[in-house]
């Protein structure tokens, strides 16, 4: 069941416009991410859907009404901040219990609620303590305890985690997954960070220019880049520009000048005909130098410029008839620069991207 | 680093002695024991703080000086905060300007203004001596405590609002609830220069003052030109001593840089 709908949103600062035309289902009870670089709008449609910013165009539907002028403290959405936004002014337990206290909840229900959901959180036995008082993570946890403990119709994050150290992150990442799961509730989490949406998402929005490039399971993304730009959000750095295609039982022969490959087909194109091809560079293959001309498909012949070590691999930058290729892999003997080699491209790994 | 300058250090020296020995020479002369204020002084006695009491003008402008700059604070705030509040949570066409018209009252030389406000607020509108004088003081204050309040909200996370407001608070009962116990030490440390301010003035309250109505530094002013004897020099340590009390109070409160940075 779809929960949350934006239709045709627009967004204008002056005469900037931040999102045009922007369209968006979220279902009930997922997780859904926006994931993109700084000002591709993701913030803006989190603030949008919070009721921070009004759009200029467009509606926003929300279990069937329109929340479009709705105000912000009418909307019952919580929300986590990048900053956590925790009242520096009040305790862990008045922190979390004033959202029930401006619902007018009863005191005695206030305290069993805040105590429960600090339960839920793992900060059971924090009441009396202060934010500055407390780390990262435990105010991380009270900025959640008290977006959650109003029941909220839908919960927003944006960059939680971003404040956090490398190790925290991958942790309260998995926490935020387990409270939403538990609680069953709609979820919409910004992050610039590709793998703290792909493992915590039920669906991941990528965003540029105020566009949702590509929306679909973190899985098909990551396989599945619909255009060049996702492509290389996510770490397709190898392109190739191909000059002619034909399509036959699900595999698709492409030319680029004298060199043949093959591909399969990409389900998150949308449009036929893609003469793109991207491929990730732990997947581009380095092999030494094949003397049997070019003839072979998917293999292309070229020479080393940079050998760089990455620890767990090697990193090559290949000089090729069709421009320069990154490819990593581990090896005992590495190549060397200036070295003759024959890149493959599998053709379940090469993806052609709009 | 602790490398020794001489020639710094005398130099800062010489700063401190042209600063601060005027304040250490009327200190010493308040001790004065004859009727002529004078420097070295021949004994010590506290004859003219007990002077000061006896005085009736210094008693009576004093509660004036009390009341107008209180009440002033009060007027400065109600139209100060809000307005550091919009300058600082919004931006809009002509905020620049606003700000500037904040704090002209600064740049504006205190004898022009005086002059303007007299010559509209008691000529043209025939306000009453005091109304006039509470205007003048509100005027003063006002760019004081938009100042410092404004430069305590640059520092304040409006996200902090922002959750307020989602969490269901009203717009008032956010600024109130979660705002202003945030800024609440800037608000009492623009308080405490805005009053320090308004009561020293003299350039305002000049004009604004007559028969009968007077603030504390004016009727000081006054009885300088009748007498030299050393009550003035009391009354002035007194005075230093308050400021010097409040001026500690504020850097406590926030430190004392938010009003040396321009």
């Amino acid at each position: 069941m779809t929960l949350l709908t934006l239709e045709s949103v627009s967004v204008a600062y002056g005469s900037q416009t931040i999102l045009k035309d922007l369209n968006l289902d979220v279902e009930k009870g997922q997780l859904l991410s926006l994931l993109g670089p700084s000002g591709c709008g993701k913030t803006t449609t989190l603030r949008l859907i919070a009721g921070f910013l009004e759009a200029k165009e467009g509606t926003f539907r929300f279990a069937g009404d329109d929340y479009t002028r709705k105000p912000v403290n009418k909307r019952n959405f919580g929300i986590v901040f990048q900053s956590y936004a925790l009242f520096p002014h009040m305790s862990v337990f008045d922190n979390v219990a004033f959202g029930l206290r401006m619902r007018k909840t009863k005191e005695t229900d206030v305290k069993s609620r805040v105590k429960r959901i600090l339960e839920v959180v793992s900060l059971g036995g924090f009441e009396t303590r202060f934010p500055k008082e407390l780390s990262g993570g435990q105010r991380q946890r009270v900025a959640i305890a008290r977006a959650l403990v109003i029941e909220p119709d839908l919960l927003l994050f944006d960059e939680p985690l971003s404040n956090l150290d490398a190790n925290l992150r991958s942790g309260m990442r998995v926490e935020i997954r387990r409270i939403q799961q538990e609680l069953g509730i709609t979820t919409l989490y910004v992050s610039h960070d590709q793998e703290e949406c792909f493992s915590i998402s039920d669906r991941v929005a990528v965003m540029n220019k105020g566009l949702i490039e590509q929306i679909d399971r973190p899985e098909t993304i990551f396989k599945y880049p619909a255009t060049e730009f996702v492509a290389r959000f996510i770490g397709f750095h190898n392109f190739l520009n191909f000059t002619e295609r034909a399509e036959s039982e699900g595999v698709i022969s492409l030319r680029a000048g004298e060199h043949l490959f093959t591909a399969v087909a990409n389900p998150g194109t949308t449009r036929p005909g893609a003469l793109k091809g991207a491929i990730r560079p732990d997947d581009l293959v380095v092999a030494a130098e094949d003397r049997s001309g070019p003839g072979v498909i998917g293999s292309l012949p070229g020479i080393v410029k940079v050998s760089t070590y990455l620890g767990r691999s090697y990193q090559y930058v290949v000089e090729t008839a069709l421009g320069n290729f990154t490819a990593n892999q581990e090896m005992e003997k590495p190549f060397y620069s200036g070295q003759s080699v024959t890149l493959r491209f599998p053709p379940d790994k090469l993806v052609l991207v709009d | 680093m602790r490398e020794k300058h001489f020639g710094l250090g005398l130099f800062s020296l010489l700063v401190f002695v042209f600063l601060l020995g005027p304040l250490l020479i009327i200190f010493a002369t308040s001790f004065e024991p004859g009727i002529v204020l004078q420097f070295p002084p021949d004994g010590f006695s506290f004859r003219w703080y007990e002077q000061i009491f006896k005085v009736e003008g210094f008693l009576r402008t004093f509660k004036t000086s009390i009341a107008i700059s209180l009440l002033g604070n009060v007027f400065a705030l109600l139209f100060g905060i809000p307005a550091a509040y919009a300058l600082s949570r919004s931006s809009f066409r002509g905020k620049e300007l606003i700000n500037g018209l904040f704090l002209s009252p600064i740049l504006i030389p205190g004898i022009v203004l005086g002059f303007t406000l007299m010559k509209y607020l008691i000529v043209v509108y025939h306000l009453p001596m005091y109304a006039g004088l509470l205007i003048g003081h509100t005027v003063i204050m006002l760019p004081f405590i938009v100042r410092v309040v404004a430069s305590s909200l640059s520092t304040f996370d409006f996200a902090i609002e922002e959750a307020a407001l989602s969490l269901g608070a009203g717009r008032m009962s956010a600024f109130f609830k979660v705002v202003l116990p945030n800024i609440r030490s800037g608000i009492i440390a623009s308080m405490l220069i805005a009053f320090l301010e308004s009561f020293n003035n003299i350039d305002i309250s000049v004009y604004m003052t007559g028969p009968g109505v007077s603030t504390l530094p004016i009727e000081m002013l006054t009885y300088v030109e009748n007498h030299f004897d050393p009550t003035i020099a009391a009354i002035s340590v007194l005075l230093m001593v308050l400021t010097g009390v409040l001026m500690l109070v504020i850097e406590r409160l926030m430190g004392l840089s938010q009003f040396t940075r321009r």
